[in-house]
């Protein structure tokens, strides 16, 4: 049985814990807002970027020559992995999963002789990666220092990966991110970004004009959907992220109560106890003169 | 207004405007165009440069970046890359094109480059137009 004031001071302690999961939980809360926000304002563009690109690229792409971002190189041997991953920890599973699913999928591209690179986005992923892929990391993005993580970021990134598909580094690229689905919900997705796919199900489509030529616009617009679907994915991991943390602070800080609540009944029974205790050695003492 | 049509201008970040308006004036990659309303459909890319569009409440004038326009016969969707109105476009916004223009220039490969020439060109032309100074 723990003496008195150890345990006053494990319940303080508790207390304390408690009182900074409640902080962050309310802070990811109003972060997970905002990112809310961000990612609802990036939809238009994606949406339409997308629609305009599906039906550029199934007009163009089904002829041989096609741009090498769409028709890909012809080989899938090396892939590039690009993990994009949280900053900081502290937010359940979310870090964990999109490195869970980006590990089974290089395993498996081992297992089938192909090269694996990998470029992570994030600390976290890096940290996990680290270990047990250490010579296939190509690259790292911090991204520590963005507050809120906007178009040039996305941006970046693309023109390092595509430098390196320019460079012959990699024939496939695929992103890893979370996509955000509720509070609960993040779903660890795998979306590949080179060579490009795009729904071909639409039905008919407008017949435009193109200005300068088809294949022109096709070669313009290539690099830009890379960007725009890095962004996107940055949008939904920032959501996602702040989704996660909400919910794994949520658990703690009611851990913690149910915590402090076991620690509180033990302290006051011991103390009863305690108590008790002396009378008995008062009365004793008085019935023994 | 019997002759206006949907006018959308989106950047990757939020959507910067969306009204009704009469015509649209874009700034073309390969030269500027007017679109009002049943033009023929057309894609076109964009260079940096002024789109101006006259809607219920006058003219706008937005600055943009580069990206792509959509037009058809009900409207015209302009992608922008960043578009920012005329009047709140400052010289730090200017330089920040410019230098993102410069990044591209160093790039290695040639098709890059000579795109980005065009692009570096044109940003030129633009900051003569709005009277900003190039570093």
């Amino acid at each position: 049985m723990p003496n008195l004031s150890d345990l006053k001071s494990r319940i303080a302690s508790v207390k304390s814990t408690r009182k900074i999961t409640k902080a962050m939980q309310m802070v990811a809360s109003a972060k997970l807002r905002r990112a809310q926000d961000a990612a609802q304002a990036g939809r238009p563009y994606a949406e339409r970027f997308n629609s305009v690109m599906t039906g550029l690229a199934s007009s163009v792409g089904a002829s041989e020559g096609g741009p090498r971002l769409l028709t890909g190189t012809g080989s899938e041997q090396t892939q590039l992995l690009v993990v994009m991953t949280a900053e900081r920890g502290l937010c359940g599973g979310f870090n964990s999963n999109i490195v869970k699913l980006a590990r089974v999928a290089a395993k498996k591209l081992l297992a089938e002789g192909k090269i694996v690179k990998i470029l992570t986005v994030g600390k976290k992923g890096r940290e996990s990666l680290k270990r047990e892929f250490g010579d296939a990391l190509l690259d790292h993005v911090d991204l520590s220092d963005v507050k809120r993580v906007g178009y040039d970021n996305a941006e970046k990134i693309a023109r390092n990966v595509l430098s390196r598909f320019n460079n012959n580094e990699f024939d496939v690229a695929k992103i890893y991110f979370s996509e955000f689905g509720s509070i609960i919900n993040q779903v660890p997705t795998e979306l590949q970004v080179i060579p490009a796919k795009f729904n071909s199900a639409v039905g008919e489509r407008e017949v435009y004009d193109y200005e300068p030529s088809e294949e022109d616009i096709l070669a313009d617009l290539l690099p830009r959907a890379v960007a725009t679907q890095v962004f996107t994915a940055l949008l939904e991991n920032a959501a996602s992220e702040q989704g996660a943390r909400m919910s794994a602070m949520d658990n703690a800080t009611r851990n913690a109560g149910e915590m402090i609540d076991k620690l509180t009944i033990q302290y006051n029974r011991s103390r009863q106890a305690k108590i008790t205790n002396e009378l008995i050695e008062i009365i004793s003492g008085a019935e023994a003169l | 207004m019997a002759d206006a049509m949907n006018f959308d201008l989106v950047c990757p970040e939020r959507s910067v405007a969306s009204f009704m308006a009469i015509e649209v004036q874009l700034p073309g990659s390969e030269g500027d165009m007017t679109a009002m309303i049943n033009h023929a459909p057309i894609l076109t890319t964009l260079r940096p440069g002024i789109l101006s569009a006259s809607g219920a409440d006058g003219i706008t004038e937005y600055v943009v970046t580069g990206g792509f326009a959509e037009v058809k016969p009900d409207g015209v969707t302009v992608l922008a890359e960043q578009a920012t109105k005329r009047s709140s476009f400052t010289q730090e916004d200017m330089d920040g094109l410019i230098e993102g223009v410069k990044v591209l220039l160093d790039l290695s490969d040639e098709a890059t480059q000579n795109s980005a020439g065009k692009t570096y060109a044109d940003a030129l032309a633009l900051a003569g137009t709005l009277g900003f100074s190039v570093a």
